[in-house]
């Protein structure tokens, strides 16, 4: 890439206001969750009873939930829990998914017909159920969590991957690369992963979205991330029944989901009008 | 103008209507829908610990020789009357007349023998066979009257016979009554919807006073937050044990309930595996009971509502001391407790949480306490029947918190296969000698005594003693208070009128 397609990109990116406003909301969560590791107001694994369900002070600035922890703390460690299982439930898909749709595509034929079948197979089950059922057999836990979300996204990286590169595939300068030598790997590797590569960051932003919000449903179901770790679904399963006399324990965290998923949908939406070649050309 | 006024008649009809059927339903309301948070493993009392079991059947299908009130007094049932020999030895139970099974077979003698011999035989199953061991023969005396004759006098012997593990069964169908309880009750069993409700409709040849009510309904509803949905929408008219406690305030200002705290026997523990390392340490107890705080755990888990206490023992018996003291809450004598135990940095264990409330939440704040002195629990949520199976059976734990809601069951420390494992001679001869004295004023000094070991050996975390916290639509009357057996009798419910 030259320095005027860099420039250009990212005059674009500054014209574009979902890119923007995502890319602003993603960075907020990821900064919050990165600074939770380090510090939060108050440590989230200490109860103080004493202080429970109080509203916002400048002790606790959003109050506190129903062990006295301190809601900012608690959003915060929440904020990094959430992203950790949907990253590492993301690298799982993608890590797996991605080697399979372009060796499908790649191989054409039986092969193909087999990865893909085996993908349908996947995709039919809701991914919801799919990881109430590994936890169920194997036990409520966060890697539990990180493998159910990990298995549902193996499908969606490998379908993408692979339509799109039998676009690629079809082009002359594959064949120039068979033809200089070059091996299925190499090829794979070296000319069809860039070439789809905006596709697939494109894709994985919208799969950590909904990867947050599994998370934070297999958390409200009780099959997430275990006590005493803060996470935001079993936050609001917690505040269900406090609901009339602390509302704040309910839509704090219902917020944070709402301008997360918001946030990396946004940006996603943005990196495709910025990234797609004929989008662009309209421009 | 015509239109309207025709749109006003119908509206008026609809009204009128409306009004007369909804009135024909209240004048005619005899039937409660009971909101329960655990679903039963089976309906036979006979043959099971679940406290759920007899908060169906007891005194509502099955009945027993005698009754418990809501005051833990002492009713006729079965037996219509009685007599004590002067040594205290000798029952002789008068039966009531004209007594008939769900399934039409006559009630007499032979089925008290029957069911008494049944229970305390060797290859019983029945979950409180001590209410039996006093038993020396039980005999029919034509076709009316029973003698038991006791081996030693044993105080409580007629409230014994009130549990709902001394319920009167019949032959023909005792070994089906987990499925199809066949009792003599007011109520019979008609329906069980797994994982939804279980339905009672009208004995309508019962023997005794009929009750006000005709059916009932006991709808399992597990989630808290469920629980208030279904109160306020009117789906159940009452939950005898409410379990969202932090809900309460809000209903109490709601005219269209009842909220009524009582008490239980429900000792609520963290129940510890006295012969797992690290806690057979007495040592490692003693640091546990000093790194709790009860008064906490009670704002924070049941929000305030609960006694806290220092042994197995409830609150509100005469019996009962005051042992809170024994092991205040103090980290740095815990943190000393557990150096001394050669455990400086503290250790790692688990702690298996069964599904109410009070375990789930009472476990994180456990969890939070415990880890200031260094002791760090990990949480494994567990579903009840997996609770029963791995920790009650197989005694594959650390750490649990239950409650234990039988009365008067301090006699469970004695029991060398009972899952927490304690084992102490001096405590077992102490509750041998409680069982064969019959002074009121020697066996509360034995239980004071039973208590105070109990409390020492620091046996297994004493938390706090359960509310009973009932809500019910403000038109049903009748409802227990207390609980001083598991039960939700609901021969004395009506709904006012």
């Amino acid at each position: 890439m030259n320095y005027s397609i860099l420039k250009n990109l990212w005059k674009q990116s500054l014209n574009n206001r979902s890119f923007l406003l995502g890319i602003v909301l993603s960075l907020i969560m990821i900064l919050t969750g990165l600074i939770s590791i380090f510090w939060t107001p108050f440590p989230v694994e200490i109860f103080d009873i004493s202080h429970k369900l109080e509203g916002p002070s400048a002790k606790h600035w959003l109050g506190t939930d129903h062990f006295g922890r301190d809601m900012t703390s608690m959003l915060m460690a929440g904020a990094w829990n959430s992203m950790l299982v949907s990253l590492f439930a993301i690298s799982l898909g993608a890590g797996i998914g991605i080697p399979l749709g372009v060796f499908a595509a790649g191989k054409s034929g039986w092969v193909e017909e087999l990865v893909m079948r085996f993908n349908d197979f996947a995709f039919a089950f809701p991914a919801l159920l799919t990881a109430v059922m590994i936890s169920a057999i194997y036990g409520p836990g966060i890697i539990n969590s990180v493998i159910a979300i990990g298995i549902f996204n193996i499908p969606v990286f490998a379908r993408i991957s692979r339509g799109s590169a039998l676009v690629i595939y079809k082009l002359e300068f594959i064949l120039a690369a068979r033809i200089s030598g070059k091996n299925e790997f190499q090829i794979a590797f070296e000319h069809i992963l860039p070439n789809i590569l905006s596709v697939l960051i494109i894709q994985s932003t919208i799969q950590f979205a909904l990867g947050i919000l599994a998370e934070a449903g297999l958390s409200y179901l009780g099959l997430g991330t275990q006590p005493p770790q803060p996470s935001w679904g079993k936050m609001l399963s917690e505040a269900q029944t406090m609901m009339f006399i602390a509302p704040q324990m309910a839509i704090l965290p219902g917020i944070a989901i709402v301008l997360t998923v918001l946030g990396l949908n946004l940006l996603g939406d943005g990196l495709r009008d910025i990234l797609d070649p004929r989008l662009r050309d309209k421009n | 103008m015509k239109i309207i006024n025709k749109m006003h008649t119908k509206i008026l009809l609809i009204c009128c209507s409306i009004l007369i059927i909804s009135g024909a339903a209240f004048a005619s309301k005899k039937h409660l829908t009971m909101g329960m948070v655990l679903e039963p493993p089976h309906l036979d009392p006979t043959a099971g610990a679940a406290a759920a079991i007899d908060e169906i059947v007891y005194a509502n299908v099955f009945e027993g020789l005698t009754r418990i009130n809501q005051n833990a007094e002492v009713l006729p049932a079965l037996a219509e009357s009685w007599s004590i020999s002067r040594n205290g030895l000798k029952y002789t139970f008068k039966l009531q007349k004209g007594v008939k099974f769900h399934d039409g077979s006559i009630f007499d003698s032979n089925d008290v023998v029957f069911s008494l011999n049944r229970a305390r035989s060797e290859k019983s199953t029945n979950a409180q066979k001590s209410l039996f061991s006093s038993i020396k023969e039980v005999m029919a005396q034509g076709t009316n009257t029973v003698i038991v004759t006791l081996k030693n006098p044993t105080g409580n012997f007629l409230f014994n016979m009130g549990w709902g593990d001394a319920v009167i069964v019949d032959s023909s169908s005792a070994n089906s009554n987990k499925s199809n309880p066949i009792g003599t009750g007011p109520f019979t069993f008609k329906r069980w919807v797994k994982g939804d409700r279980i339905e009672l409709g009208e004995n309508k040849s019962y023997w005794g006073q009929k009750p006000a009510l005709k059916t009932a309904t006991f709808k399992i509803i597990p989630d808290p937050a469920a629980a208030v949905a279904a109160l306020m929408a009117g789906d159940a008219d009452a939950f005898a044990n409410f379990p969202a406690p932090e809900m309460a305030s809000q209903f109490q200002s709601d005219s269209r309930f009842t909220v009524k705290v009582g008490s239980t026997e429900g000792e609520t523990i963290l129940s510890t595996n006295n012969k797992q390392k690290p806690f057979n340490d007495l040592r490692v107890r003693q640091a546990i009971a000093h790194a709790l705080n009860s008064k906490e755990i009670i704002d924070g888990a049941m929000f305030g509502f609960g006694t806290p206490i220092g042994s197995h023992f409830a609150p509100h018996h005469a019996a009962y001391i005051n042992l809170t003291g024994t092991y205040p809450h103090n980290i740095n004598k815990a943190k000393k407790l557990l150096t001394e135990a050669g455990l400086p940095d503290g250790f790692s264990a688990t702690l298996k949480l069964p599904p109410p409330s009070y375990a789930r939440r009472g476990g994180e704040i456990v969890a939070s306490q415990l880890r200031k002195v260094g002791i760090k629990l990990e949480i494994i949520p567990v579903e009840w029947a997996q609770w029963l199976d791995q920790v009650f059976k197989n005694k594959d734990f650390d750490l649990t918190i239950v409650s234990h809601t039988e009365p008067m069951d301090i006699g469970i420390y004695t029991r060398p296969k009972y899952y927490f494992q304690y084992q102490n001679p001096s405590f077992n001869s102490i509750i041998e000698e409680l069982n064969v004295t019959s002074s009121t004023k020697k066996r509360y000094a034995l239980m004071g005594a039973a208590q105070a070991i109990l409390s020492k050996d620091a046996v297994n975390g004493f938390l706090f003693q359960l509310a009973k916290l009932g809500i019910w639509n403000k038109n049903v009357i009748g409802l227990w208070e207390n609980s001083p057996v598991q039960a939700n009798d609901l021969t004395g419910v009506s709904w006012k009128k």
